[in-house]
């Protein structure tokens, strides 16, 4: 499926589609969104530059296996849960900053968490079809 | 006692951690333990001749009624004596006869494990306790029993051992989940109040049923016998320890401890009386037809059982003390002779009754051993056997039906003395054979425990005086309250007469009676009829019907797969809806359908019937992607955005996951046969059905609102989020989504695994 179109086309489409889904996943504690939707679009990117360019230019892209973002994301989440141990309140307590960052806004814990599950989602999306991809 | 119970666990554990075989001399070591264990019953069971029955109660999972609560009276403090007695000698000579064997830690360990269940199942004071160490005995005992792993003989007796008592543990388990909820209580204890409302339950026979076969597999009662000569293919201490002592004497144990609860009526007498008479006497038959020393002792090791069982089963008073003092009879005497043929193999390198004689020259000291448990086998005067045996005909004598009964008793008390004497005094008798090579005498460590086990005998045998006070306080745990004094001389009397009867008959068959390859031929003729046989084929058939169901089943094709998932959704479903739910369609709550929903329904309907009818799978695959494309839309158009953008992003990533796999399959699947499809669209017509059914189902049943009003209304007071859909994702439900994400993992590592792993494999 090496279209020219489609190639030069998603040359730009994976950067903003990144960012796309970023934004997503920042939005997602007041308007739709979130860390899984988000983690779902920015792996529709990476396939789509797959599938333009062929699996190796997209695993160049990414310098690692898909797999390694899977710890980090547990690690992440698991974190975000372990952080309000730290003042003394229990286990994933949502914890808040008082004052809203500029263009982010407000950032607390559920934000870390929601992060985790993104990163997650994009190791364990890639990796499995990478890997059906690869195998068959 | 927590700790005297479970410090076998402990050792067990560590002799698996450690990395070096043990010594000789660290293996004698080992058996400190159940010296120390012995020692501290010992000074129990003063305590207990003083005082009332000890307990002991540690805190479990209470919420569960499983407590550590363990009990000390008459009838666990002799089963204790007896498990650590035997299993200090066991331990002692085990020593000796594994050594420099390349598993000895994991024989100890195992052996251990299994004293520590055995000593817990006695002990325990609660049900779900005992059935606890109940299967722990059946673990522990398949492990000692299928010790010798290369060999698939040893592998398959253990496997039918713990087939046959774990399978009757079902049993147990389902009898004592129905007593423990009659009773209302799980403590032993306790129970005996409800004695009563038990044995008055509706459920009685049903619950004496689990019970029995519980009680029965365990203790090898026929038609479950046969798994204990199977499990002579463990190393003969194993044996000795496995008949004498312990794994099947604990389903007498629980006879006798269930006695004062669920026995007394004519059920429970009969059925055991029936059983155990049937045991005793069949392989009682079978164990003079042997001639391999341990298959021998391994019958008559049933054969006692079948007694103990009989005798629980005439329930009088003189047949529980018959039974008591039968049980350390056997105990000791079956655990000499086992070590005895331990030896004898051990030297000679043959358990075979035909080779063996004249032993006596070069083992003079185990042939006193050996001729010591034979004659208390065979209830010799001065002898504890003789004691046992007249208490049994008193029991038999005593009752209704006396002269039957006795008579059965004098059969079995025969045939046993003649295979105890086949055991214990026929290798050593004789002109020295040359056959025999005996290549060094044996050390002390393995002449030693049997040499004890027989003096022991006849000192109980001397001065049965030393058993009164225990076989009292087991009498009493049993709720038999009766003066006693056991006493070798009863006077001349019609027991006498019996039991003198009994020898003289025994010795005669022992001396016309010579165990051959020929005799074993004619018992082994009728082999096809033997339960044995009859378990074996039901078990082919099991299997046989299993490998059909999976035939049928699992063909490795999905969409045959999907096809039985669905006709059974249909079947179940199906039937729940005709039977349950009378359909109405509200129209009231409908509102005016726009036109662009319209267009979104017509583009689904148009791409379902393309996805049945195209030829092309690419095409159908498309084609399901537009359907899930438009229920993004109607999720949008009926404010779900956070389910449609889900939806929408799952629906790309399952499409091009499809076209990936598809597009390499091989194109063999023929959709162009009409049968097939007219048959798979009915089907998804169907499920189809069923599902629309259930949704307007669901519209019917009024809503509790209750739980969405609480996220509505908190999610931005407690979490500061404005979208209640992901606040409840990150934070409400947080812990969910984090089990999710690793399930997740999970999902991809097995993808992963699978397929990395087949093409490597390819390659």
């Amino acid at each position: 499926m090496k279209i020219l179109l489609l190639r030069t086309a998603s040359n730009y489409l994976l950067p903003l589609l990144l960012l796309f889904s970023i934004f997503t996943l920042l939005r997602g504690h007041y308007e739709p969104g979130g860390g899984f939707v988000g983690g779902l679009i920015a792996s529709i990117a990476f396939i789509l530059h797959s599938l333009a360019h062929g699996l190796e230019s997209t695993k160049k892209i990414l310098r690692r296996p898909p797999f390694f973002l899977i710890p980090i994301g547990l690690a992440v989440a698991i974190l975000s849960g372990l952080l309000p141990l730290f003042f003394g309140q229990p286990f994933m307590t949502g914890m808040w900053m008082d004052n809203p960052l500029p263009i982010i806004g407000l950032v607390g814990t559920a934000l870390f968490f929601d992060i985790g599950v993104y990163i997650v989602v994009i190791g364990v999306t890639l990796t499995i079809l990478f890997t059906i991809s690869e195998s068959i | 006692m927590i700790i005297a119970v479970l410090t076998g666990f402990l050792l067990a554990f560590f002799l698996l951690c450690l990395t070096k075989p043990l010594s000789a001399r660290m293996s004698m070591v080992l058996s400190f333990l159940p010296v120390g264990l012995f020692v501290y019953f010992v000074t129990l069971l003063i305590r207990i001749f003083s005082g009332p029955t000890l307990f002991y109660n540690y805190s479990w999972v209470p919420s569960m009624e499983i407590d550590l609560q363990f009990k000390v009276d008459g009838l666990s403090a002799l089963f204790s004596l007896l498990i650590t007695g035997v299993g200090a000698l066991v331990f002692l000579y085990s020593s000796s006869y594994m050594k420099e064997h390349r598993y000895i830690n994991r024989f100890y360990a195992y052996l251990s494990m299994f004293m520590a269940s055995m000593l817990g199942l006695v002990l325990a004071d609660n049900l779900l306790l005992l059935f606890i160490f109940w299967e722990l005995t059946a673990i522990s005992s398949f492990f000692l029993i299928g010790f010798n792993n290369t060999s698939a003989a040893s592998r398959k007796s253990s496997l039918v051992a713990w087939g046959i008592t774990a399978g009757g543990g079902f049993f147990l388990m389902a009898g004592l989940v129905f007593i423990g909820s009659i009773a209302g209580t799980y403590s032993l204890q306790e129970m005996l109040n409800s004695s009563e409302v038990l044995k008055s339950h509706p459920l009685y026979g049903l619950i004496l049923f689990f019970f029995f076969m519980g009680a029965f597999t365990k203790s090898a009662q026929f038609p479950f016998h046969f798994w204990l000569p199977g499990a002579m293919k463990a190393p003969t201490p194993v044996s000795a320890y496995l008949h004498s002592a312990t794994m099947v004497k604990a389903g007498i144990y629980l006879i006798a401890r269930f006695t004062p609860i669920l026995g007394g009526t004519i059920y429970w007498n009969n059925t055991l009386l029936i059983v155990g008479g049937i045991t005793m006497l069949y392989s009682a038959f079978h164990s003079i037809f042997r001639v391999d020393m341990k298959s021998v002792l391994a019958y008559s090791t049933i054969s006692a059982l079948g007694i103990l069982v009989f005798l629980l089963g005439l329930g009088t008073h003189e047949a529980f003390v018959a039974a008591i003092v039968f049980i350390v009879v056997h105990a000791l005497y079956k655990a000499g002779l086992f070590l005895i043929t331990g030896v004898i193999d051990h030297q000679t390198g043959t358990r075979d009754l035909t080779k063996l004689r004249g032993l006596r020259y070069s083992m003079p000291i185990l042939a006193i051993a050996g001729i010591l448990a034979a004659l208390s086998s065979a209830g010799i005067p001065l002898t504890v056997g003789f004691i046992g045996k007249d208490l049994i005909y008193e029991a038999t004598w005593g009752g209704s039906n006396a002269v039957f009964l006795t008579a059965c008793a004098l059969v079995v008390n025969v045939l046993l003395a003649c295979a105890g004497y086949l055991a214990g005094i026929g290798p050593f008798l004789g002109s020295k054979s040359d056959e025999i090579v005996v290549d060094h005498h044996p050390s002390f460590l393995m002449w030693l425990p049997p040499l004890l086990l027989g003096v022991l005998s006849i000192v109980l045998g001397c001065f049965p005086g030393i058993m009164n006070e225990i076989v009292q306080r087991v009498l009493l745990s049993m709720q038999q309250e009766e003066e006693l004094a056991l006493k070798i001389w009863h006077g001349f009397n019609t027991i006498l007469i019996i039991s003198l009867a009994t020898i003289a008959l025994g010795v005669v068959l022992f001396l016309l009676w010579k165990p051959s390859v020929g005799k074993m031929n004619i018992v082994a003729r009728l082999e096809h009829i033997s339960p044995e046989s009859i378990a074996k084929a039901t078990a082919r058939i099991f299997t046989d019907i299993a490998a059909r169901y999976t035939l049928f089943m699992h063909n490795n094709y999905l969409r045959s797969y999907l096809r039985k998932i669905m006709l059974f959704f249909v079947c179940l479903i199906g039937y729940y809806l005709i039977k349950n739910v009378h359909l109405q369609i509200n129209l009231d709550n409908l509102t005016a359908i726009k036109i662009y929903e319209v267009v979104v329904f017509l583009i689904m309907v148009v791409a379902i019937i393309t996805v049945i009818i195209s030829p092309s799978r690419l095409v159908a695959i498309i084609g399901t992607g537009v359907v899930g494309y438009c229920i993004c839309l109607i999720f949008v158009f009926f404010g779900a955005p956070d389910l449609a953008m889900t939806q929408f992003t799952i629906d790309t990533l399952t499409t091009v996951l499809f076209v990936l796999v598809l597009l390499r399959l091989p194109s063999f699947l023929n959709t162009k046969d009409g049968l097939a499809r007219t048959r798979d669209g009915i089907l998804a017509g169907f499920v189809g059905l069923i599902i629309s059914v259930i949704a307007l189902q669901v519209l019917n049943e009024p809503t509790d609102k209750t739980v969405s009003m609480f996220y509505a209304d908190n999610a931005y007071l407690l979490a500061k989020g404005k979208n209640v859909v992901n606040v409840i994702l990150v934070d409400f439900r947080g812990y969910d989504t984090f089990v999710e994400i690793t399930v997740l993992t999970i999902a991809a590592i097995g993808v992963f695994g699978m397929l990395k792993i087949r093409s490597s494999e390819i390659e």
